[in-house]
């Protein structure tokens, strides 16, 4: 479904850039990336090692490692600004507003302390609740996202619990306080497929009674395809393609976003090859003039060796390709690594 | 064992177990009367693979997959069993020669190529080193074009010898293992997850490397993976392994399609579902049981819901069953039919 809703969207990202000044110039790490997430909606975020989804995610969460910095646009959360706001109002939102779930659930956790009182000081830091109001909470919280014997378990320290239930931890720690929207860096990847199941399906099943935004960055499209309404693909630091999930993952509008597609195993048919995309993303240093993936694209055109395009409408999504303006890509030029895409 | 008679059998696996102890220091155990701690990683298993097919391993973390892998390529010695290759028994005692004759002819690619490559040696060395190790090459010029040879065989150049590892991206370092690999002009690889730490799209090149590199080389693989979209499209047969045993062997496309133990059926739910289908992945109760005190009988027992009183005393016994074989009592007993599943043909 394409989402134009009514409501005002809960999360909005305006051009933002995101450079890292560096002794051999400037790099721009994340490039006029635009978009919004409605309460209660998951939008997906993929892309491939170096996108720059997760700098994305840690701009809009006021995380980016000095000497990262914004450099453009803005973030707004429920219509307020919270990109410039100074480190303290943003550590008060952060944890608050907006919460946080990260990559790898032991490094998340304090080692020295019990879950239990990593919750409490968690909910008290963001609401005015006793201690034994605070413990409760936990408690609840807990039980929440499905820790088994939670009376017990809340005393135990991080170590004592299994990865999938230390995510299930980090999962109630983000929703202490009740956020409107939930950062989710790549929460199923250090995870046992078996486990992935169960922490998508839970998170969905918070998103849906909470009516929580979700951002879930991800390089897995399985994950994307299961849990998001809609995606936004990456690459090299800008928005390739941004639709409902299902018109991307089944009729993607970029050629990036079909090679990526293409080069998933499926279980459909056993294909003689995989589809490859010869190369690998450019490094920041040497990000090509006109659109980045000029060099790998088997489309390519004159224009688009020169011209940068922005995201326009493509069907039901919005792709970042002079396929789908009325210029078209100009002259036609194969691509440099492709010496035989092959399409089983 | 089942259409194993006719296929020409080159690596045999029979019994094969594994022990790690992982117990505490002897005087904390005696101070404390802690007892000792036996990991069974691999309790049991046993293997055959044809000259020439991709024999798959699958399995969660902690399964044992990756020590089965280097008991096979002799990075650990067995606590038990034998592992024969090409009619030769790999713990036979004999001369450091004739062990060296037969090292040549396998070898293995790691799962991360950042960890796997001496960052202090350049690529030449690096694929060059199998080749005087072995004493493969007549001069110095043989070597260079032997290694020139393997570094184009992975789509590299030969000019690119002068690097060194962190030159290259994730993808290229893999290609750069597998020319190490290939330069002892082995028969037989053992591959433990080597597409694991890289992208999608560079898997589906080291993938396609892979298979166009088996069919002109005639290679044996050995493929150990988590992730079963992958199995799928490279193994010729697949080995379901569950803490330390194998459950199920299949031929590709039977496990696929039929699987019988109920832990491969789980495994196959948890597949996302690319196509959507709008399948549900049911999410599986509970979690892979540590390996110091697996379950009673069949360890599949506390997660399974088929499982009856003589599946928590009994180990299961492997059955042959449809050119595989399954280690199930409800199997067995016929409590449990087996399952047919169809995946939507994606045009992709």
């Amino acid at each position: 479904m394409a989402s134009p809703s009514n409501n005002p969207p809960l999360l909005e990202v305006k051009n933002l850039r995101v450079e890292f000044p560096t002794r051999r110039g400037t790099l721009l790490a994340v490039d006029d990336v635009s978009f919004d997430i409605a309460p209660g909606e998951v939008l997906g975020v993929v892309g491939e090692s170096g996108a720059g989804k997760s700098l994305t995610g840690n701009a809009i969460i006021g995380l980016l490692e000095p000497p990262g910095r914004i450099a453009g646009g803005e973030v707004k959360l429920e219509g307020r600004r919270i990109d410039n706001l100074p480190y303290e109002e943003m550590r008060k939102i952060r944890g608050h507003r907006i919460g946080a779930i990260f990559q790898d659930p032991l490094t998340s956790l304090n080692p020295l302390y019990s879950i239990g009182r990593q919750l409490v000081e968690t909910i008290q830091t963001h609401l005015p609740l006793s201690a034994s109001q605070a413990r409760k909470r936990a408690l609840d919280l807990l039980k929440e996202v499905g820790i088994p014997g939670a009376e017990n378990r809340i005393d135990h320290y991080p170590h004592q619990f299994s990865g999938g239930m230390r995510q299930r931890v980090v999962i109630a720690l983000a929703l202490c306080a009740g956020p409107r929207l939930i950062v989710a860096d790549e929460p199923t990847t250090a995870l046992d497929v078996s486990i992935q199941a169960q922490i998508i399906a839970l998170l969905k099943k918070l998103c849906r009674e909470h009516q929580t935004a979700v951002m879930l960055v991800t390089h897995d499209m399985g994950v994307i395809a299961e849990t998001a309404d809609r995606v936004a693909v990456m690459y090299a630091g800008r928005i390739a393609e941004i639709g409902p999930v299902r018109d991307v993952v089944k009729q993607a509008k970029h050629p990036y976003t079909k090679g990526l597609m293409g080069s998933i195993p499926s279980l459909g048919v056993r294909h003689d090859k995989l589809t490859q995309i010869d190369g690998a993303m450019p490094r920041l240093t040497e990000i090509p003039t006109g659109c980045a993936f000029n060099p790998r694209c088997t489309f390519r055109g004159s224009r688009c060796l020169s011209e940068r395009p922005d995201l326009m409408s493509a069907g039901a999504s919005r792709a970042a390709c002079w396929l789908h303006d009325r210029g078209g890509v100009g002259a036609p030029i194969p691509s440099d690594g492709a010496k035989e895409l092959v399409d089983a | 064992m089942p259409d194993g008679a006719s296929m020409n059998q080159f690596v045999k696996i029979e019994g094969l177990k594994r022990y790690f102890d992982v117990s505490a220091p002897w005087l904390v155990r005696t101070l404390e009367g802690r007892p000792r701690q036996i990991v069974q990683a691999v309790d049991g298993i046993d293997i055959e693979i044809a000259k020439g097919e991709t024999f798959s391993l699958v399995g969660e973390s902690g399964c044992g997959k990756s020590t089965v892998a280097r008991l096979v390529v002799g990075l650990y010695p067995p606590t038990a069993g034998s592992i024969e290759f090409d009619g030769n028994d790999m713990a036979g005692s004999r001369s450091r020669a004739d062990m060296a004759a037969l090292r040549r002819r396998m070898q293995m690619i790691f799962q991360d190529p950042y960890a796997s490559l001496n960052p202090r040696w350049r690529v030449f060395d690096i694929v060059a080193e199998p080749i005087r190790a072995f004493g493969l090459a007549k001069d110095k010029a043989d070597l260079e074009n032997q290694v020139g040879e393997r570094l184009r065989q992975v789509r590299l150049t030969p000019a690119d010898g002068r690097k060194y590892p962190h030159e290259f991206s994730g993808g290229q370092r893999q290609r750069i293992s597998i020319a190490r690999a290939l330069a002892s002009h082995p028969e037989f690889l053992v591959c433990d997850e080597p597409t694991s730490a890289l992208d999608v799209s560079v898997q589906a090149q080291i993938l396609n490397l892979m298979v166009d590199l088996q069919r002109r080389l005639q290679l044996t693989y050995l493929f150990i993976s988590h992730n079963l979209a992958v199995v799928y499209h490279i193994s010729t047969r697949v080995g379901v392994m569950y803490l330390g045993r194998l459950v199920e062997v299949a031929p590709t496309d039977t496990l696929f399609r039929r699987p019988k133990h109920p832990y491969t059926r789980m495994l196959l739910d948890t597949i996302p579902d690319l196509d959507m289908t709008g399948r549900q992945r049911a999410p599986v109760a509970g979690e892979v049981p540590s390996p110091i005190n697996p379950p009673s009988g069949c360890t599949f027992h506390p997660r399974c819901p088929f499982a009856n009183e003589r599946c928590k005393v009994e180990r299961p016994k492997a059955l042959p069953i449809e050119g595989g074989t399954v280690a199930c009592h409800a199997i067995e007993e016929g409590r449990l039919g087996v399952e047919e599943r169809s995946y939507a043909a994606s045009a992709a």
